[in-house]
């Protein structure tokens, strides 16, 4: 079953670039990458820009609004995820727990829908 | 017949992983059961029988799937069947609970889905006891199925780096459901003893097929202890504190299973807050003059592992009858924020008001308690407090 793990926090509470925190955050995803790809559930991850960088569009009446920003101006912006393919909840839960992001933020787990596509 | 259905669901939902088709075909099993059992009688073993007719459901649903051409399925339903299982049937019941209690499911959904297929309640039985009303009860639990089936929310037994944290859940829905039944949140009544009885039957379910977790000791310890009284702790409308009531009326059978449940418990070596709270009910319920020394040093471990308001008002009581009066009024004030909408801070706040002579005080305290009270008989009770505090 895959699931999309969704990494969201609050900019302001993660540790800043150059620090020590840092440092060990990025080593924590270093080694969740390892661990994910070993234990063979890692389909795909990416982290985001930020969300100054979004932009949203919509089609309303056959016309195209392009608006700058995210879709929700919220504290917690999505910065990033992964798609595993687990054997149940309790399997996607236990890796999403280890995203460094969920000591400061939350993480989502969504199962992806299966159209058999 | 009611743990048979336990049973035999949980053995059908490790044959089918989806609770509808489990239902479905236990359902098929108990119309066809009755038909025969009206002509032929009940059998030796209804179990047994059971699982004969829900294994033609199976493969009546077997060929259902075929033709919607889920192969899979079929192979993974063709092995073994249902009554060849039936030595791991225990450790079915225990995973179904899991499933049941998972912590990705609401707490109101994870307490409705047990007493319906753990438990032995309808839904209209369910409906009931939670004053819900049935179709959105009916729409709860079509809801938690939906999100076990869709979510992949594992049946089975928790792997052992989730094991504590699960347990925690499961226990912590069925106290949920023990207090639901025993501080009745609305009606005439105060206490609906089937709820009670309901989650002490889970705990022993539990404990019978994991004997050796300290927790699950702890809370059916608990539970047994509270359950004892409940025949002493409820007069007509009102509900007598401990130090009223009459003990002859004590049920002597379940405090001493509580007692051996807790001393079980405690030889384990691995404490926890259900334990702790057992214990505390355990001096509550000895002698007549009660040890609150002991009882604050009891307290004092149970914040450590969890300090919510109402465990510290729980304990600032304590503190208050350990001859801490002051202390305790310092703490209550501490507390007020958190609790501004429970009617037991009031109460507690109006009787230590009392003891330490500010009357006045004390009244204001008894009117807002009065004002929260969720059902008669509290409102009965803390009315009489109230007159007797002036």
């Amino acid at each position: 079953m895959k699931y999309m793990t969704l990494i969201y926090s609050d900019p302001s509470l993660e540790p800043a670039y150059g620090t020590a925190e840092f440092e060990t955050m990025m080593q924590g995803y270093g080694m969740l990458n390892e661990a994910l790809k070993t234990a063979g559930v890692y389909v795909a991850g990416d982290g985001l820009q930020d969300v100054e960088t979004a932009t949203s569009v919509r089609v309303r009446g056959g016309k195209t609004e392009t608006m700058d920003g995210p879709f929700a101006e919220t504290k917690e912006r999505l910065g990033g995820y992964y798609i595993i393919d687990c054997a149940d909840l309790d399997e996607a839960l236990r890796f999403a727990a280890m995203i460094p992001s969920a000591a400061y933020g939350t993480v989502e787990v969504r199962p992806l829908a299966d159209y058999g596509l | 017949m009611r743990q048979d259905r336990g049973r035999v669901l949980s053995s059908l939902m490790a044959k089918f992983r989806n609770f509808d088709q489990a239902e479905e075909a236990l359902q098929e099993a108990l119309a066809s059961a009755f038909t025969h059992w009206n002509r032929n009688g009940i059998p030796h073993s209804p179990a047994a029988w059971l699982h004969a007719p829900s294994r033609k459901a199976i493969d009546r649903l077997r060929k259902a799937r075929r033709d919607e051409g889920l192969s899979q399925d079929i192979v993974l339903l063709s092995q073994g069947d249902v009554v060849a299982e039936s030595h791991g049937v225990t450790d079915q019941r225990l995973s179904l609970i899991f499933t049941c209690c998972h912590p990705a499911l609401e707490p109101k959904s994870s307490i409705a889905l047990t007493l319906r297929t753990l438990g032995g309640l309808t839904t209209t039985e369910i409906a009931n006891a939670f004053l819900d009303a049935e179709t959105t009860l009916g729409q709860r639990l079509s809801r938690a199925k939906a999100k076990i089936a869709q979510a992949g929310i594992p049946f089975r037994v928790p792997e052992p780096q989730d094991w504590d944290e699960r347990l925690n859940s499961v226990l912590k829905v069925i106290y949920l459901i023990f207090n639901e039944g025993y501080c009745a949140s609305s009606g005439a009544s105060s206490v609906r003893v089937d709820l009670c009885e309901e989650a002490i039957y889970l705990a022993r379910m539990i404990e019978a097929l994991r004997p050796d977790e300290p927790e699950v000791l702890g809370v059916l310890a608990l539970m047994l202890f509270a359950h004892a009284r409940y025949r002493a702790r409820i007069a007509g409308a009102g509900v007598v504190p401990l130090e009223a009531q009459d003990r002859l009326l004590w049920d002597q059978a379940k405090l001493k299973e509580a007692e051996a449940c807790l001393d079980r418990a405690l030889a384990l070596r691995k404490t926890g807050p259900y334990q702790i709270q057992a214990a505390i009910m355990a001096l509550h319920s000895q002698a007549a003059a009660r040890d609150w020394g002991q009882i604050l040093m009891l307290y004092d471990a149970l914040i450590t592992f969890d300090a919510n308001p109402v465990i510290r008002l729980n304990r600032a009581v304590a503190l208050a009858e350990a001859g801490f009066l002051e202390l305790a009024l310092q703490e209550l004030t501490t507390l007020e924020g958190a609790l501004t909408m429970y009617q037991p801070y009031f109460a507690a706040k109006a009787d230590l008001l009392r003891k330490a002579g500010h009357e006045a005080a004390a009244q204001t305290a008894y009117a807002q308690a009065i004002g929260l009270a969720r059902n008669a008989a509290d409102v009965a009770w803390l009315q009489r407090q109230k007159s007797a505090a002036t």
